[in-house]
């Protein structure tokens, strides 16, 4: 987009803002909201304008390195597909009762990389009093659109999106490693408006950490909750299996980077192109599951 | 330039008044309220009015004002009562845009101080709101759905009369030297309260900047909405360590209950709309207001430091802003002073 037609649809906005139940329009814009000189004299937290705390992220890697390390043993490939600048949006597949994916990929980018994650989850999150504020300071920030949107393109960070949602980690272990739909193709909308490419990424061995057996509808619907589940864990360790993962052994595979061959910052992109890019992401991300669980001798030893 | 400034005995409008004063091509000055301006003022002529402004037609037609500077909508609910607040936001700002859009009206440019609260504070918010959006649930207080109402309004009126400049400024959680605010009261108690388990994000826009913006919109021609706020969001908890306080917690659950015996008691109104803020927080994108050309002094932790600054003063001498005073004194000199050399000439 050029300076002039940049202008013009900054003009164009403006006229239109008025006009009440517009969809959502992404302005370019330079400015960012960055630090004032003589701000960090001021401030007396490390909270960014996402409410994530560097200081409280470094002590919760600390605590889950172990973990990382030994547990779940994890081990990467294809770690040089992730952009070591500019905004990027990481897809994975979703899996665990209480999924044990997303700290880990989160864990691995920023030790590994040195840039932060910001992983997008329910708003649920956020309505949950020390839950939803300890979430937020390890770089929880809830799936709106236009959050994803500023992170990618104004804040140019990395953005991790669960595009299954909680259809991944909700579903039975009869149903492992077997991707569920892609929403609605969501998440390909909003790096395409970011102009940002998605990182597809494939990761073994959540499903095994934390296998649902049953799930309870009435008991889900009575506690307002997405699904109940039952757990593997909760009949090994009783009460404790709320929590405790099986040592799985973790294989994350990170594939090459897909860009989108359209301009930023539209109001709307052809749902057809929408639907299809986001269906070849989702085969990508199942062909290697399919490809490494071939590999895969154990699910303990990998 | 005739300009007409609603709510004069507010803050907002004297301060306003008294800024218009200082410009040499305002030539007439109304206010108008129900209530004396707080501050004293020189040329600004007075109109007492009843609270639903049905006299503004008369009046707007006698002084065949330009610019409508519309101050008075009231966003601190702890001030009125719902039924009060409803006649002046809803119905006063229904009279003021009638008589504004009458037939052979002389105005032309119409600016509004509104309020970010009207976005709501919910836990399916987008973390920064722009403009164009519009609340993720339905306004439960009387004060949010009465600025729902005014922006109703105005979105009509705009569209009816093309012909005027339509400014609606939304601004966030105000702090500063003089203003009083449910949050401002709150910072000043020996131990502020906080919910447990919540430290939401908040933006904070200095009084100054208020000010500031309503005068850019009076002397720049900025139609549409904008939301007005200081770059950045802190948590509440780095809030209240700026300003040096403690927090003592309330429950997450039946919170407005706990709450309850601090109105009661007189300590501190927290009404709905600010116990949601509290929980939740509220961040809005301030950028189209700076594209428009508005420079903002302050960001949100410079605000909140201003203010910190301006409570430890009150604390050590008792007085809020002792140079205030002084200033204007000087200031009158030089506007009134026979001693005075203006333009080459002594008058």
């Amino acid at each position: 987009m050029t300076t002039l037609e940049a202008t013009e649809a900054i003009v164009d906005l403006s006229t239109e803002m008025d006009r009440p139940g517009l969809s959502l329009v992404p302005v370019p814009h330079e400015e960012r909201l960055d630090l004032e000189p003589g701000e960090d004299l001021i401030r007396r937290g490390d909270v960014d304008a996402w409410g994530r705390s560097e200081r409280v992220r470094g002590l919760s890697r600390a605590l889950y390195s172990p973990i990382y390390k030994y547990w779940f043993r994890v081990e990467w490939e294809g770690l040089e597909n992730v952009p070591t600048d500019g905004g990027a949006l990481l897809v994975s597949n979703h899996a665990g009762a209480i999924p044990s994916d997303a700290p880990a990929i989160m864990h691995g980018i920023e030790t590994e990389l040195h840039r932060a994650v910001y992983g997008m989850a329910e708003y649920l999150f956020r309505s949950l009093p020390v839950v939803g504020t300890l979430w937020s300071r390890v770089g929880g920030v809830p799936a709106h659109p236009d959050n994803a949107y500023r992170l990618l393109h104004d804040d140019k960070q990395l953005v991790l999106v669960f595009p299954e949602g909680s259809k991944g980690t909700g579903k039975q272990f009869r149903d492992r490693y077997r991707l569920r739909r892609f929403g609605r193709g969501g998440f390909v909308e909003i790096a395409m408006r970011s102009g940002v490419p998605v990182i597809p990424i494939a990761v073994v061995g959540a499903e095994e950490s934390m296998p649902t057996l049953f799930k309870s509808r009435s008991v889900a619907a009575m506690l307002n909750i997405p699904y109940f589940p039952i757990t593997a864990n909760m009949l090994a360790f009783g009460p404790a299996g709320i929590l405790g993962y099986f040592p799985s052994k973790f294989k994350i595979r990170v594939l090459p980077p897909v860009y989108f061959d359209v301009p930023a910052n539209q109001e709307r992109y052809p749902r057809a192109l929408v639907m299809d890019e986001s269906e070849r992401i989702r085969e990508q991300i199942q062909e290697a599951l399919y490809e490494m669980l071939r590999a895969r001798r154990n699910v303990w030893l990998g | 330039m005739r300009v007409l400034v609603t709510g004069l005995g507010t803050f907002w409008g004297s301060r306003l008044a008294q800024w218009l004063e200082s410009l040499d091509f305002v030539d007439v000055i109304v206010g108008l309220d129900t209530t004396e301006p707080r501050l004293p003022l020189e040329r600004t002529e007075f109109v007492k009015a009843d609270s639903d402004y049905s006299i503004l037609d008369r009046i707007v037609r006698a002084t065949q004002v330009d610019t409508v500077l519309h101050t008075h909508l009231v966003v601190d609910s702890t001030e009125l009562s719902g039924r009060a607040l409803h006649e002046i936001n809803v119905i006063g700002t229904m009279n003021l845009l009638a008589a504004a859009g009458a037939s052979g009206s002389s105005v032309r440019k119409v600016i509004v101080k509104g309020s970010t609260l009207l976005y709501g504070a919910n836990y399916q918010d987008p973390y920064f709101f722009r403009e164009p959006m519009e609340r993720t649930r339905a306004p439960k207080t009387r004060v949010e759905r009465s600025l729902l109402d005014a922006s109703a309004f105005l979105r009509d009126f705009a569209i009816d009369n093309p012909h005027v400049t339509v400014t609606k400024l939304r601004f966030s959680n105000v702090l500063g030297d003089d203003i009083e605010t449910p949050f401002s009261k709150a910072l000043r108690l020996p131990v502020v309260p906080e919910i447990l388990g919540f430290d939401p994000r908040l933006q904070f826009v200095h009084e100054d900047d208020v000010t500031g913006a309503l005068g850019y919109a009076t002397t720049h021609d900025v139609p549409g909405t904008y939301n007005v706020a200081g770059d950045g969001t802190v948590p509440w908890s780095e809030v209240c360590a700026i300003v040096g306080k403690r927090r003592v917690p309330l429950p997450p659950l039946l919170t407005s209950w706990a709450a309850e015996p601090l109105r009661l008691l007189r300590i501190l109104d927290l009404p709905p709309e600010v116990l949601s803020l509290l929980r939740y927080g509220r961040g809005v994108d301030n950028s189209p207001f700076k594209r428009a050309g508005f420079r903002y002094r302050y960001s949100t932790a410079g605000t909140i430091d201003a203010f910190a600054r301006s409570l430890r003063l009150e604390t050590a001498i008792g007085d809020k802003n002792p140079t205030y005073q002084y200033e204007r004194d000087v200031e009158t000199f030089f506007r009134h002073s026979p001693a005075v050399v203006r333009d080459g000439a002594t008058t």
